[in-house]
């Protein structure tokens, strides 16, 4: 039964309704870290979360992933209510974290293994290594690989639970461009090999037009969703997206309009 | 053409290794050659000439396989010239105690009389070390059980970090062998005093450093692991504990010094074997001699306990970046 809904991924379907989530400071005084959210993000779905730092981009997140508690509003995966950290909801962050003290194979099998289910599946995290370039390091040590390999085995880590959902917070962040323009093309295979739901945080407003159907552009202070961008261009054969086309550019200066960080001239350099 | 180069190279005698065999034929002749002082006593016996021949023996035979050994190679060659420093050094405390006797030679008897003892003692000597080991090895193991029982509790779970914490702060700074005197009344045996005083050592440097391993271990690594599966249980014993290792190794290291220290203490005082025992017992009968074979062998003793608790750590924490090398 468990093993059909996680392998078809038909589901994943996250509801926010009314969240507002309030944090105290050291001082002792309350900030609003997220406020007023409501949006349905559909199964397949990707989702990009843009915006400065402190407009609760990763507070969503965590929320999503049950890691902390909404003040108030409820969250839903599939109808079901967000209490806590499942294994339906992957979390990859920034930095990898990959566990130091275990081989690339055993961070990979870890998930399987908690969940007591490593026995049955054993052939997938072989999958997943392979499904993430990194045949042949199942036995390196998380310190001997590179950025860029330590947040592939991090990814196939988070894949081989079969989520529903996977949460990417910055991922790509840390790696040099080239290696980063890789890891969005892999990235992308594999969010079409697996139909799961994609929700990751990005600065980058470049890496967000080019990944996301949607993107969800936040503002600080108080931190909310700002403004929805449906991103309707259509998809290379990597995916992703042209990334010097004229539709590219104009999503790209939307996204910043709504940051307010284009000035007079730049929107006119824009209009084509 | 090349890698048949490097093999002849590596298969080169190193010039070095003649450098303690040198030292050693040195010291061989000068003890041949100078006169005990007429004043010296029990001068008629060669242990420690035979513990030289012994060691050119051996040195020339490290000298020959050396080449061919690789690892032996790296490890001798670097450490030849501190080995010939020990010969200089026997050598000049030999010219010193039994030569010149600049000494007084009942606190500073001739290298010779020491080495005697080793063989005269040997009998005893063995039985007082392996009943050091013996209770060593119940003190730290009794020890390091609470210790982790208590580390782990107190780093991880509030309310027992509430009781348990003061406590230990109170207690477990208090050297252990301040205990002595009620261990003495509390415990049936000395030896069973001797081992709660060295398990009371190495429990609490094991909890301090658990409990603060545990308590450091990133966030990051449960959040991770939470949003894979795992429970709160598994969150305990496949990360933080893990996560912790490297100071828990760091605790029973300082466990392991203390012990001995403790250990020495105990057998000075209440136990009828062992090595500080040994020790304490020449002193009061005033052979310096024995005194001092007693004391190479508490610090060969040591050395290799020390030294084989290295070698486990850098099985287990190989996973670790530049770990210090013992």
């Amino acid at each position: 039964m468990v093993e059909t809904t996680e392998k078809n991924n038909v589901t994943g379907t996250i509801e926010v309704k009314d969240v507002r989530k309030e944090f105290i400071d050291p001082n002792g005084e309350t900030v609003v870290a997220l406020d007023n959210v409501n949006v349905k993000i559909n199964p397949g779905e990707f989702i990009c979360l843009i915006g400065p730092s402190g407009c609760g981009k990763s507070t969503f997140l965590r929320l999503v992933a049950g890691l902390i508690k909404p003040t108030e509003g409820e969250l839903f995966l599939d109808e079901k209510k967000i209490v806590k950290p499942g294994y339906d909801r992957g979390l990859v962050f920034q930095d990898p974290t990959l566990f130091p003290w275990l081989n690339i194979y055993e961070n990979v099998a870890f998930g399987l293994k908690v969940r007591h289910v490593y026995n049955e599946r054993k052939k997938d995290v072989k999958e997943f290594i392979k499904l993430v370039n990194l045949e042949g390091f199942e036995k390196a040590l998380p310190h001997h690989l590179s950025g860029g390999m330590a947040q592939r085995a991090g990814l196939a880590r988070a894949l081989v639970n079969h989520p529903k959902v996977l949460l990417l917070d910055e991922p790509f962040g840390a790696l040099d461009a080239f290696t980063r323009m890789n890891m969005q093309d892999e990235l992308l295979r594999i969010w079409k090999e697996r139909g799961t739901t994609m929700i990751m945080v990005t600065h980058d407003v470049d890496e967000a037009v080019y990944l996301s159907d949607r993107i969800f552009v936040m503002t600080p202070r108080p931190a909310k969703i700002e403004s929805i961008i449906d991103v309707e261009i259509g998809r290379n054969e990597n995916f992703g997206r042209k990334r010097d086309s004229v539709d590219f550019l104009r999503t790209r200066s939307k996204i910043l309009q709504v940051l307010n960080f284009t000035g007079k001239e730049l929107e006119e350099d824009y209009v084509i | 053409m090349k890698k048949d180069i490097n093999q002849k190279k590596k298969k080169k005698f190193e010039v070095i290794t003649i450098m303690p065999i040198l030292s050693v034929l040195i010291a061989i002749i000068l003890d041949i050659v100078i006169d005990n002082h007429p004043d010296l006593r029990d001068v008629d016996n060669n242990f420690y000439r035979g513990f030289l021949y012994v060691s050119f023996g051996i040195l020339i035979a490290l000298a020959i396989i050396t080449p061919f050994i690789k690892q032996l190679k790296e490890k001798y060659v670097f450490r030849c010239k501190f080995v010939a420093g020990v010969y200089v050094f026997l050598t000049l405390l030999n010219i010193i105690t039994a030569k010149m006797l600049l000494l007084p030679q009942i606190y500073f008897p001739s290298l010779a009389r020491i080495f005697f003892v080793f063989y005269d003692d040997r009998e005893l000597l063995l039985n007082c070390i392996g009943s050091s080991f013996f209770l060593l090895i119940q003190g730290i193991l009794i020890g390091f059980i609470l210790g982790m029982i208590c580390g782990i509790a107190v780093g991880w779970s509030k309310s027992s970090n509430y009781w348990v914490y003061p406590i230990i702060r109170i207690l477990g700074p208090i050297p252990a062998s301040t205990w002595t005197p009620l261990a003495l009344v509390v415990f049936p045996t000395g030896k069973s005093a001797a081992v709660f005083l060295i398990a009371f050592g190495v429990w609490f440097q094991i909890t301090v450093l658990t409990c603060s391993g545990i308590q450091g271990v990133k966030k990051v690594y449960f959040e991770v692991s939470s949003t894979l599966g795992a429970t709160n249980r598994q969150n305990l014993f496949k990360i933080a504990v893990p996560a912790a290792a490297p100071s828990i190794f760091l605790g029973f290291f300082n466990a392991t010094c203390s012990s001995f220290v403790a250990l020495m203490a105990a057998e000075m005082i209440g136990c009828k074997s062992g090595l500080g025992w040994y020790i304490n017992w020449q002193k009061q009968m005033l052979s310096y001699p024995n005194v001092y074979a007693g004391l190479i062998i508490v610090a060969i003793f040591c050395y290799v306990l020390v030294t084989l608790q290295f070698k486990i750590r850098d099985r287990l924490l190989s996973w670790q970046e530049g770990v210090v090398k013992w």
